[in-house]
């Protein structure tokens, strides 16, 4: 399904604040992979995140969705195969905008857009049927604007308008590392399903290790623009946050990261 | 007093097709767009040296409309294709306009007195309806001495306006009309949704722009001549068009914004009109009158807002104590 060959990025090369972002990735996603990502702070995630999803070109290597060749795409026409969900609440939505039209807008992601309505009756109910299943009530405030939601809120919203129109990727870069606690609990929980449902092939960045191991079918540990860990099926279901740390120092002869990348 | 207000609400509906063009790029697509300046007096100049070369005053006016959706779609490539700073690509295009308006032109300034109009053409006809009579004879029973010369612009202009009112009503809630206000309101999110926002802004641009020519186009016929200088700070009447109608009507939702825009154009018209009537104002002071207005209409709803909060919340405090006395 996805396909990445060599990627190497490098930025600013060739000055003091040259930093290798990426170096000789290679990563083979099935079709129904859920792959969740982990690592510190500069280790490559988001830089992957962006070469995925078209915002960042790679210096070598490309990328290939569904058997289509893709590096050269830019971000507008990559995102027709692509759904993705931000870290902040307020990048994947529309603000004055109202739910149905937000919807209507991602409704038409993999599809030419029209001069015809956005919001038609019979995609209002579809659109209804949809929110239903967020079970947090959208569903009656289908004309409110979504500025005046919660970000929570918001962002179960832009999990569905990433995932119902079924993409053949969906990106999700710690999506739920704004929120609080019991928040970021229900998007986990949300974001279970609706891959579960649709059978997505996902890759998820994530800060927080236990979300990292509860969620997916398979976890990748990155470090310094590399990846460094691997594991998937069994061997996944086995981990624990200790034998992820022994892992990584026994891999790298260092300690893992901070605080953070531990608890989340 | 009546047949200037009748007047001012005349020209304000022609400017408030200019008004629904600013608002396109202001607030749709959050781009301040100076182009307008330049793009109004297009309209003007390519109506008036067309009918003036015997092009049909309707054609002329159309290709009017062309040319501002040009210059539009232009200043537009310059801010997404050459990454220019949408605030300084409206300038560079603007002042460009200057000179190719002139060219367009000829000279400074066109009159179109002996020339068959739009107005004119619908004047003709309108006389054959005996509407006029009809109203005037209404007016005259109502005690009134002085009576308009023709309803016609006002009536078929308003039509006119309501007509393209409603279609942009319609085009902003198409599938495209939809993507384009999200490039206004996060750019982001719908990249990511995979519209082409760079299209978008450019479209966007030229529809306004397009909107703005055909509202000088208008103006210059109903004015009797086109001028180079017929531009200078139209962007601001356009804002304070938009400003005062949102704060005066709202703008719950597109439609009621819309027809804010077009009642805040008429309303600016009206008040700047009773304004020059005052007898130490002079025509020259018009600016500094739009200035103020904009700066009221911005500033006069958010201080009635914190008032009626600060009621609202001792109301809440004066409730609270007497129900703590009561215990």
């Amino acid at each position: 399904m996805l396909n990445l060959r060599d990627i190497s990025i490098t930025f600013n090369e060739d000055t003091p604040d040259e930093k290798k972002a990426l170096q000789d990735v290679e990563l083979t996603l099935d079709k129904g992979d859920f792959v969740t990502i982990i690592g510190s702070n500069g280790a490559g995630k988001s830089t992957l995140m962006n070469v995925i999803s078209g915002s960042l070109n790679p210096d070598i290597g490309f990328v290939e969705i569904d058997g289509n060749k893709v590096t050269h795409l830019p971000e507008y026409k990559r995102s027709n195969f692509i759904g993705r969900v931000f870290q902040d609440p307020m990048s994947g939505t529309a603000p004055s905008m109202t739910i149905e039209e937000n919807l209507a807008m991602a409704f038409a992601r993999n599809k030419k857009r029209t001069l015809r309505a956005g919001v038609t009756k019979k995609r209002k109910e579809l659109f209804r049927e949809f929110l239903e299943t967020l079970h947090i009530g959208l569903e009656d405030r289908l004309n409110a604007r979504v500025g005046l939601l919660s970000g929570g809120e918001r962002q179960a919203l832009s999990l569905l308008m990433a995932t119902f129109t079924e993409p053949n990727i969906l990106l999700l870069d710690e999506h739920t590392a704004a929120l609080d606690p019991s928040r970021a609990e229900l998007i986990t929980k949300l974001t279970g399903g609706v891959v579960d449902k649709f059978h997505l092939t996902t890759l998820m960045v994530t800060h927080n290790m236990q979300q990292a191991l509860d969620l997916g079918n398979r976890l990748i540990m990155m470090d310094k623009g590399q990846i460094i860990f691997d594991v998937s099926g069994e061997e996944k279901l086995g981990l624990t946050i200790e034998k992820l740390l022994h892992e990584f120092q026994r891999i790298r002869g260092e300690q893992l990261g901070n605080d953070r990348a531990i608890l989340g | 007093m009546f047949i200037s207000i009748f007047g001012a609400m005349e020209s304000g509906v022609i400017y408030a097709i200019m008004a629904l063009g600013v608002y396109l790029s202001f607030r749709v697509l959050d781009f301040p767009d100076l182009t307008v300046d330049g793009s109004f007096v297009t309209g003007g100049a390519v109506a008036a040296i067309c009918i003036i070369n015997g092009v049909p005053a309707v054609i002329a006016t159309l290709l009017a409309l062309l040319a501002g959706f040009i210059a539009g779609a232009i200043t537009g490539v310059l801010n997404t294709k050459g990454k220019i700073n949408s605030l300084l690509s409206g300038i560079l295009m603007m002042i460009a306009l200057y000179s190719i308006n002139l060219r367009i032109m000829g000279r400074p300034n066109l009159p179109l007195l002996n020339e068959s109009t739009v107005f004119k053409q619908l004047e003709l006809f309108w006389e054959s309806t005996g509407i006029d009579a009809a109203l005037n004879g209404m007016l005259t029973g109502l005690g009134l001495e002085r009576t308009p010369g023709t309803w016609s612009v006002l009536i078929v202009m308003i039509i006119v306006t309501i007509t393209i009112k409603l279609i942009t009503d319609y085009y902003l809630k198409t599938e495209v009309g939809l993507a384009l206000r999200a490039t206004g309101d996060n750019t982001k999110m719908i990249r990511s949704l995979s519209a082409n926002t760079d299209n978008l802004t450019i479209a966007g641009l030229a529809i306004s722009n397009g909107l703005v020519a055909l509202s000088g186009a208008l103006v210059a016929q109903n004015g009797g001549f086109a001028d180079v200088n017929m531009g200078i700070g139209m962007i601001v009447i356009g804002l304070a068009s938009v400003i005062i109608g949102e704060a005066l009507f709202g703008t719950k939702t597109i439609a009621i914004t819309t027809l804010a825009v077009i009642g805040g154009a008429i309303v600016y018209r009206i008040v700047v009109t009773l304004a020059l009537r005052v007898d130490f104002l002079e025509s020259g002071d018009m600016k500094l009158i739009t200035a103020l207005l904009v700066i009221v209409a911005l500033i006069a709803p958010k201080v009635i807002l914190a008032r009626k909060e600060s009621v609202r919340k001792r109301k809440k405090r004066a409730l609270m104590s007497t129900k703590t006395e009561g215990v």
